[in-house]
């Protein structure tokens, strides 16, 4: 059964057609690779599903409810979480308040002026276990943006994953981490995931990281899905190889965003 | 262990209890002169400390807090002229339901934006309210203003004599409100609601991927914010004698916005302290000099290139430092 599917999704910036009549589906319970060479559109096609961008055309299907023009808010409260490709975090908040806001904002907790954050132990024994999950919880009391790279990308997978999601979509987990950093990341990611039975999207650009930890791979290119496959079809896919020759290079990733901000 | 535990607790104490005495104690131990200026000082604090929500917490930084402060003030002296008034219960009741209004209206349009924008709307909004003041005078008094009586305090008739009265009656009266207010912005900023603006004000696009609706949070920081200011302007009203379209004109909130940034919007305190200190050094400098905005300019100047964290991160440098060394 799908629990995502976009119907003929579309999206130009100007003359530039970042998604092209897409249709895309998540099946309940994945772990997805979503790739492709720069400005082949993953991140657009992300940023339209989540709802960051309004889609020109076409829909999106999420548990069978029609969200395409639901705002971002309504999708999160559906179970549509993510995390961002550039580091997206609270900076002058300690990792332990970043999990925590999640938390509050799942339960609905956030409006509450009247009631001091601290005397709610449920909300920060669960901060503190997501903390732990993810091998952050020394840095509980530092501020986010005082941590490493790495443990920068990890908190960010954490906060997105503190929401406890049906569907998350994870925006290059290891860009700008280095090669021998990726894997225990992507371990750790892909454990916590896989025992919270959460469906998952990665966006990688590191081909070894994406045909060890997935069981699918979308390709995309030029706004177009090229194929899609498992690990094994897509290695022996000619016009995907032809296609991604080079682009596995990491450290890339500034073009795509460039060309987006732009809008 | 019971003693490591609670020794943040002590800590704070350590100082609250001695500033808590130091006012109580003031108006027997200085003059009514000085009492004055920390009577000022208190007021400013509370205004201050509503706009530190949106500088220190949400990080919007507003050029109009002089609007919900002067709307205070107003209320109270239309209260007295047309409704014949004289409660102050009733002023601080009736000033912080139309700055409450007030900044309803002005929120909805200035939250849309954010940094220079969001500074730039406050401040052409506040002008309105400035402008009405100084056109209406028929209604407002013009730049005469509107004459403020002493007030009855908790159904209290004030004592006859009017330095008395301020310098002891109204001044307690002043921090008690001033004390609940501090306590309620605490609570507020360390609330879930308090977390959830700091999460804005670091990162606004992953607070909304978090599910944060970052304009309705904003929107509700905007009103806490004038309703302080509007109960500061109340407050001030009756201690100046007289509301003047000076309170409502956007020079004004440059003063709060400095009153800020001298004790440093990065502290909960930072704003009251800096208020307090604002009022003496504004006392002190219209005495000693006709050039004293001259000498406040410096100051600022001095402020901003040397301690940017304001009078308050001045203080924690120093204490981290005793800290060391021991």
């Amino acid at each position: 059964m799908s629990l995502l599917a976009t119907q003929a999704l579309a999206k130009a910036f100007g003359e530039n057609r970042a998604v092209n009549s897409v249709d895309f589906t998540v099946k309940q319970g994945e772990v997805l690779a979503l790739i492709g060479s720069n400005g082949a559109g993953k991140t657009t096609l992300v940023n339209l599903i989540s709802g960051l961008y309004r889609p020109d055309s076409g829909s999106i299907v999420f548990e069978e409810r029609d969200v395409t023009r639901q705002s971002s808010y309504g999708r999160i409260k559906a179970g549509i979480a993510r995390s961002f490709q550039i580091v997206n975090l609270f900076d002058q908040l300690s990792c332990l308040d970043n999990v925590a806001l999640s938390i509050f904002s799942r339960e609905g907790k956030t409006l509450k002026l009247a009631a001091l954050a601290s005397r709610d132990r449920a909300v920060w024994d669960e901060a503190q276990g997501v903390l732990r999950q993810f091998g952050l919880d020394p840095k509980a009391a530092v501020p986010a943006g005082a941590i490493s790279h790495g443990e920068r990308k990890l908190l960010d997978v954490a906060v997105a994953y503190a929401l406890r999601p049906k569907l998350l979509f994870l925006d290059e987990p290891t860009s700008g981490v280095s090669t021998r950093e990726k894997a225990p990341i992507m371990d750790i990611v892909s454990a916590i995931v896989r025992s919270g039975g959460i469906t998952v999207v990665i966006i990688e650009h590191d081909m070894d990281i994406v045909f060890r930890y997935s069981e699918r791979i979308v390709v995309m290119h030029q706004g177009a899905i090229l194929a899609d496959g498992s690990p094994d079809e897509i290695r022996r896919n000619d016009e995907v190889t032809t296609t991604l020759i080079g682009t596995h290079v990491t450290g890339e990733p500034a073009f795509e965003n460039g060309n987006h901000a732009g809008h | 262990m019971t003693m490591e535990k609670h020794r943040p607790l002590l800590r704070t104490l350590a100082w609250v209890i001695p500033v808590a005495i130091a006012l109580l104690a003031a108006p027997h131990v200085v003059g009514p002169f000085q009492t004055l200026t920390l009577l000022y000082g208190l007021v400013f604090g509370i205004a201050v400390l509503g706009f530190n929500l949106l500088l220190g917490y949400t990080g919007l930084l507003s050029f109009g807090h002089s609007a919900y402060f002067g709307a205070g003030a107003y209320t109270v002296a239309f209260m007295v002229k047309y409704f014949k008034v004289a409660s102050m219960e009733l002023f601080l009741a009736g000033s912080v339901l139309i700055s409450v209004i007030i900044s309803l209206l002005f929120g909805v349009v200035c939250v849309r934006y954010t940094r220079i924008f969001f500074g730039i709307l406050t401040l052409a909004l506040s002008q309105v309210l400035w402008s009405l003041a100084f056109k209406f005078f028929w209604v407002t008094g013009g730049t005469d203003g509107l004459r403020v009586p002493t007030p009855s305090l908790l159904g209290a008739a004030p004592l006859a004599d009017k330095m008395e009265f301020l310098a002891f009656q109204y001044y307690y009266y002043v921090l008690a409100v001033f004390t609940v207010c501090v306590i309620v912005m605490w609570v507020i900023v360390h609330s879930p609601f308090g977390k959830a603006l700091q999460a804005i004000r670091d990162n606004e696009t992953r607070a909304e991927f978090i599910g944060i609706r970052i304009r309705r949070y904003r929107l509700i920081a905007f009103v806490v914010s004038g309703a302080f200011a509007g109960l500061a302007g109340a407050l001030w009203a009756p201690l100046n004698g007289l509301a003047t379209p000076d309170v409502l004109v956007w020079t004004f909130s440059g003063e709060i916005v400095f009153m800020a940034v001298l004790g440093g919007f990065n502290s909960f305190i930072g704003p009251i302290v800096g208020a307090v200190a604002f009022t003496y050094l504004k006392t002190y400098a219209v005495g000693f000099t006709v050039y004293w905005q001259l000498l406040l300019g410096t100051v600022l100047v001095v402020l901003v290139l040397a301690l940017p964290k304001g009078i308050m991160g001045m203080v924690e440098l120093l204490v981290a430092k005793v800290r060391r060394s021991r």
